[in-house]
């Protein structure tokens, strides 16, 4: 049964017509070719499919394409201004960040938003923002150190 | 020497298992096979027997295999093995951009194309770093070779007298340059390189590497951190479609019957049913699951008993093959008696330990996109094995090799859990099917229970020891667990060592250093064991009983930066000290951890561990710190929580809520010293370090509670008998 949906999509109009019950990751990857949001695990346990839900981070594995309707989704192909990157981007680039880089869109796009509502985390706001987000590379220090390091304003932490 | 030395194949797991589904031919596909007029049955066996083999990095064949120059000076290196997280394509790139006295960003990698890049065996064993590098060294420096050959004969000049550096030979009295660029528009250019590999360029002496030897991060990171990179699941095909595949509900179940009728009826699905294979292929993986629960809700299964989790060690001992074939024989090496030894002993040991299935669960799925154009497919799919999944399609396609392309993009994990190819046989199916490109990812449900799993084993040691507090024998059993790691590094003059296959109720296979992590944790649990009976320190017993320099090496660094001996002067109560080292795929390890243990609360952290690792000379030492890293916490994975439940063929823990994985949380402080051999030629590194964390995890238990952990994962509970 299919229904338009319309919302804001890295700060684009689109609209999608398609069964209410879809997983907003799939809507986001199949219908509009976004494949920066990745799947994990369907069970919100890995955030992988970590999106901006007007501004806050959701993930999409879990949440039906309907309860995006209205909103402001942000991907991570939609972090970056133009050819420049965002802060986190940088700065994973900078701190070596990733292994095999499957789980850095959901880990940058959790990141964007503790720093959005936290410009100075401590170091325990930062681990307990990013616990839900696994990486099996197990590059945790690295990514730490860039989350950091954008924190402090592109330094090194 | 051992006086009975039957070697042990390194990897008994690399799996060799045949295709999950064979598939039929049609008639049309059947003439367009063999021919037309040829009756003679098409076996998939020729093409299975041409499956990529052994690991081993080809030398022979032509430099235009290995490398393109470009007019513009860019150099495409050319290589069979896959990029999964481990850093291969860097490092491969630094070992051109070395020999070729390029900028890094002037040399760009393809990866693992059965169509384009040569035979480099799988991506495993860590493998890439002491057969592959050699490889593309020798293939670069043939290349810079030719460049100063061309340059010579174009200046009428001795080849001493010039220099190659910065992308070019240079003139150093006049300055002027001969590049890659002119090379490239040379015609000798194109006819040297269609010859056999020359052989004798020499390699750049380690103590002159400008590009190896220096920390380099990921070459594509823009496009990991942008989303830009397509992962294999990421692949998009025109007019694709998305796929789903009906699981049994147990493991050994067979399908008896199943309605494809109503899927069939779903708009834009494709349902199909071979054999055991059901799967359907629609516009959405919404509407291809909705398909397959329609066709799930109509079929009966034919169940199996299946034996559970519960009683696996049991199960394991029991099934284990005394005497057999030719493959499946127990793998014995003898030194010396170990009755004699044993007889020498003042003091006896006895252990068993156990090590429990885990899954690699990898942050991507098994996932593929195949497609079919003229009788030829090409699928993109994350596999460490690209000629093996080749392999395996053909013969389940009844297709030549050659007809048959695999792409892998750069991947999302694998960690040894990605061999094979049965994802992309289920989306060819599919994609054949619906006459269409199709997409196919496993869920992470069916990656738990469908994909292999590490091998569980059962160990047995018995040891004796002198007055002095020598070991005199040593006889140790493995049932299962494979053979990587087993011979013991230590000083022993009487030792049998043994390994018994059984029947493993699971399917298994490769994982970061497989083996090695079961047989270093029955063995260095076992050595703490014995210097608890020798009354000596852990430490002092290991190097008393131990002559290999780099080992000991390890050992000594790995303790002085954690301060072993003064720390263990100052207990503290409910924290214990615990090492352990060891030796795998020719690169040394050893760790010290303190961990924080309480059984009546059953808790247990490890509150630091310092590591020192040594694989000869460092090539990219950014990336051996990530990949230590990573193996020190993804060992804690194994060592504190991982374990595959299983009952009725079902699995109990086959999700991340019911499986915990290390977490940020659960990241102690580490201390890591990367011990440079640069006398030393470059082994690989992302396996090895994992083998020490669990047994210096449950030797350090026992330093807390005084009582011994045996069985991985390691956990403290007060006993309730």
């Amino acid at each position: 049964m299919s229904t338009t949906f319309r919302f804001t999509i890295n700060g684009k109009a689109r609209s999608v017509q398609t069964d209410a019950e879809r997983p907003l990751l799939e809507v986001l990857r199949e219908d509009l070719g976004l494949t920066g949001v990745k799947y994990g695990c369907g069970e919100g346990q890995c955030r992988a499919c970590t999106v901006l839900l007007d501004g806050k981070p959701v993930t999409s594995c879990l949440t039906p394409v309907s309860a995006a309707a209205g909103k402001k989704v942000v991907t991570i192909e939609g972090l970056a201004a133009g050819d420049r990157l965002h802060a986190l981007q940088q700065a994973f680039v900078d701190e070596g960040a990733m292994q095999c880089g499957y789980c850095v869109p959901g880990m940058i796009l959790t990141a964007a938003a503790l720093l959005e509502r936290n410009p100075r985390p401590t170091e325990t706001q930062i681990i307990d923002a990013m616990n839900g987000n696994l990486c099996r590379c197990c590059g945790y220090p690295r990514i730490l150190a860039a989350v950091r390091r954008a924190a402090q304003g592109g330094e090194n932490a | 020497m051992p006086d009975e030395m039957e070697g042990f194949e390194p990897e008994r797991y690399e799996l060799r298992e045949p295709p999950v589904h064979e598939f039929a031919l049609s008639r049309r596909e059947f003439v367009e096979v063999a021919g037309a007029g040829l009756l003679i049955s098409v076996s998939g066996v020729t093409a299975w027997a041409q499956r990529g083999r052994g690991r081993e990095t080809s030398t022979s064949g032509t430099l235009e295999s290995r490398l393109h120059i470009a007019e513009d000076g860019m150099v495409t290196l050319l290589t069979g093995k896959v990029e999964v997280g481990q850093g291969s394509r860097t490092e491969l790139a630094m070992a051109a951009a070395e020999e070729m006295r390029l900028p890094l960003e002037r040399v760009r990698v393809v990866m693992a194309d059965t169509d384009l890049t040569p035979n480099d065996g799988a991506s495993s064993g860590s493998r890439t770093t002491p057969s592959t590098v050699p490889a593309v060294r020798s293939a670069a420096a043939a290349a810079r070779e030719l460049l100063l050959e061309a340059a010579s004969r174009q200046w009428q000049m001795e080849r001493g007298r010039i220099e190659v550096r910065d992308g070019a030979a240079i003139d150093p009295g006049s300055n002027r340059r001969f590049g890659y660029p002119e090379l490239a528009r040379s015609a000798e250019l194109a006819a040297a390189f269609k010859q056999a590999l020359p052989a004798g360029a020499a390699v750049t002496p380690v103590k002159e590497w400008r590009v190896l030897g220096t920390p380099h991060y990921r070459l594509d990171g823009r496009d990991i951190v942008t989303g830009a990179h397509r992962f294999p699941s990421d692949i998009q095909r025109n007019e694709m479609l998305y796929g789903s595949v009906l699981r049994p509900p147990s493991y050994g179940a067979t399908l008896v019957a199943a309605d494809l009728s109503a899927a069939k009826k779903m708009p834009g699905v494709t349902a199909v049913r071979e054999g055991s294979f059901v799967g359907c292929a629609a516009p959405t993986s919404f509407a291809a699951r909705k398909a397959v629960a329609a066709i799930a809700a109509t079929a009966q299964w034919e169940t199996r008993e299946h034996p559970s989790s519960e009683r696996l060690f049991t199960y394991l001992k029991e099934r284990a093959v005394k005497e057999g074939g030719d493959t499946r024989r127990p793998r014995v090496q003898r030194k010396g008696s170990v009755e004699e030894g044993l007889a020498q002993s003042t003091r006896r040991l006895r252990a068993v330990y156990q090590v429990p299935y885990i899954q690699h669960a990898p942050m991507e799925p098994r996932g593929a996109v195949a497609e079919w154009e003229g009788g030829r497919l090409t699928v993109w799919t994350g596999t460490q094995n690209p000629l093996n999944a080749r392999g395996q399609l053909a013969q389940a396609f009844h297709l030549a090799p050659e007809k048959v392309r695999v792409i892998v993009p750069d991947t999302g994990g694998a960690f040894g859990g990605k061999h094979t190819g049965e994802c992309a046989i289920e989306a060819a199916r599919l994609a054949r099917e619906a006459g269409r490109p199709v997409s196919l990812r496993w869920t992470r449900a069916e990656e738990f229970m469908w994909a292999y799993f590490r091998p569980a084993g059962l160990f047995e040691v018995e040891a004796g020891l002198d007055a002095e507090g020598l070991i005199t024998a040593w006889d140790f059993t493995n049932y299962n667990a494979g053979t990587a790691g087993m011979e013991t590094p230590y000083r022993i003059p009487h030792t049998r060592t043994r390994f018994l296959y059984s029947d493993s109720p699971l399917r298994e296979g490769s994982y970061r250093g497989i083996a090695a992590t079961a047989n270093h944790f029955a063995r260095e649990c076992c050595m703490d064991e014995l210097a608890g009976a020798a009354g000596k320190d852990p430490l002092e017993f290991r190097l008393a009983n131990l002559d290999n320099a780099r080992l000991k090496d390890v050992l000594l660094e790995a303790a002085k930066r954690f301060r072993w001996q003064e720390r263990r002067k100052q207990r503290r109560p409910g924290m214990g000290l615990g090492l352990a080292c060891g030796t795998e795929k020719g690169s040394y390890v050893a760790a010290c951890v303190e961990v924080e243990a309480n059984r009546g609360k059953g808790y247990l952290r490890v509150r630091e561990i310092s590591m020192a690792f040594e694989c000869g000379a460092i090539l990219n030492p950014a990336n051996l710190r990530a990949q230590v890293e990573g193996a020190i916490i993804q060992g804690l994975g194994g060592a504190l929580t991982e374990e595959i439940e299983f009952e009725n063929g079902k699995l109990n823990n086959g999700s991340f809520a019911k499986y915990p994985v290390p977490r940020f949380r659960d990241v102690p402080p580490m201390e890591i010293a990367l011990v440079n051999r640069p006398d030393l030629p470059p082994v690989g590194a992302g396996e090895t370090p994992i083998v020490v964390v669990a047994p210096a995890i449950a030797n350090a238990v026992f330093d807390a509670t005084g009582v011994r952990a045996r069985s991985m994962p390691v956990r403290v509970k007060a006993s309730t008998s």
